[in-house]
């Protein structure tokens, strides 16, 4: 016991699984010669044992750990997430390019209704449907636009019907009016209404654009414009008239 | 790492890490607190997590600091001796005196576990890491944020204590 140069913790060491192979060979060596230690050594081998019971002493109840799964789960979520921000970057992309449709859509619809009244006014043959009477122009409609709509009374009027035909406005089939005035002629375009059809025109007020004054406007399911190069007033006027038969 | 793996390296590890936190805490409650948040806390750390490195030892240090911020933690701290810390030297030469040898047998496994619970919660722990969770003493200077030689000298002492608790225990037994 005396002259034993072992200590607590070297001993602890040795127990634990701590000391080098050589030394614990000498240690072991030490332990069978050395009363104290091998004393020492048993109850620390039995207080070792005695504490494995301590192991698993608490368990926690199935419903705890089917919370803490389900916490740490939440990768997986994260995994779907990521397919969720890809729809959601695909979804950005496509909102992207139909805002940049529409707006594409904006700056051609004056130019596009422009073109089409210009190519009405230089045609040797502008209407489809010769007729100053609309009985005869609305029926003849029926069929080949997917809409219908009224045609103004014009009786007292200084605005003549001079007939119609069928146009295309965005790839819709739309009515073309047209209507004269002090030898001047003004398009109406009718179709149905639908997102980006109006374009960059404003509804509401008559527009001067370029050589024409433009007024464009929508009831509940039908697009309006009307242009012309004849004075603002005439163009309101005609409005006026038409947006009363389309009440 | 990828938080991908987190659920099939951490889960297997959930029993011990329960046990460990109820042993710290006493009780259930305080224990699904701790090992709801160590979770939590090694989930959002996981991707800083090294693969190769120690995950048993990184998730019971969590577990091991979340447990002394918290309210038993704290109150267990303020326990803890400021000359605890001294030198390992003086615990060299501290030999306990082993009266108690004859009641450690398999039979008093309960009064060891009792007195397990009694000893100071930062002698507990530097316990059940080396003796329950077999941990080296890299790995609980690791769990613990200790130089090595403070966990040896303080696993010295924390073995003496629960033996001193074994005797007052075996004593208290024998007069009853
Ligand atoms: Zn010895």
């Amino acid at each position: 016991m005396k002259n034993c140069d072992w200590d607590a913790i070297t001993l602890a060491q040795y127990l634990d699984g701590e000391l080098a192979p050589d030394q614990a060979s000498r240690m072991e060596q030490h332990i069978s010669d050395c009363p104290h230690c091998s004393a020492e050594v048993s109850v620390l081998v039995s207080m070792k044992r005695s504490l494995r019971a301590a192991d698993r002493h608490f368990t926690p109840t199935a419903e705890f750990r089917r919370k803490i799964q389900q916490q740490v789960s939440r990768p997986q979520s994260k995994w779907n997430m990521r397919f969720v921000w890809a729809f959601a970057m695909l979804a950005v992309v496509l909102i992207l390019s139909i805002v940049w449709l529409v707006r594409s859509r904006r700056v051609d619809t004056f130019s596009e209704v422009a073109d089409l009244h210009v190519s009405t006014l230089a045609s040797t043959n502008p209407v489809d449907v010769i007729s100053t009477d609309r009985h005869t122009v609305k029926p003849w409609f029926q069929g080949r636009i997917p809409f219908s709509f009224n045609l103004p009374e014009l009786a007292g009027t200084e605005f003549t019907l001079l007939g119609g035909r069928v146009v295309y406005l965005h790839q819709q089939p739309g009515a073309q009016l047209i209507f004269t005035v002090r030898q001047h002629k003004i398009s109406v375009l009718i179709y149905r209404e639908s997102a980006g059809l109006a374009g960059d025109l404003t509804d509401g007020n008559v527009e001067r654009r370029h050589a024409f004054n433009v007024a464009a406007w929508k009831t509940q399911d039908l697009r309006f414009i009307v242009i012309g190069d004849v004075d603002v007033d005439e163009i309101r006027k005609l409005t006026q008239l038409i947006q009363i038969a389309n009440k | 790492m990828d938080p991908e793996f987190f659920e099939q390296l951490a889960m297997p590890l959930f029993d011990s890490l329960y046990n460990f936190a109820h042993w710290l805490t006493g009780n259930r409650v305080d224990a699904e607190d701790l090992v709801q948040e160590t979770y939590a806390k090694a989930l959002k750390g996981f991707k800083s997590f090294q693969d190769g490195t120690n995950l048993r030892a990184w998730m019971f240090r969590i577990l091991r600091n979340t447990f002394l911020t918290s309210r038993t933690g704290l109150m267990a701290r303020n326990t803890l001796s400021f000359e605890e810390e001294s030198e390992e030297a003086e615990v060299r030469s501290a030999q306990v005196v082993t009266p108690e040898s004859v009641l450690l047998r398999n039979e008093n496994q309960q009064m060891v576990l009792d007195a397990l619970a009694a000893v100071p919660v930062h002698y507990r722990e530097i316990i059940l890491l080396c003796e329950v969770e077999e941990l080296s003493y890299r790995e609980i200077a690791e769990v613990l944020s200790l130089p090595i030689g403070t966990v040896m000298s303080r696993l010295s002492r924390a073995r003496n204590s629960l033996r001193q608790m074994l005797a007052a225990k075996q004593s208290a037994r024998a007069t009853v």
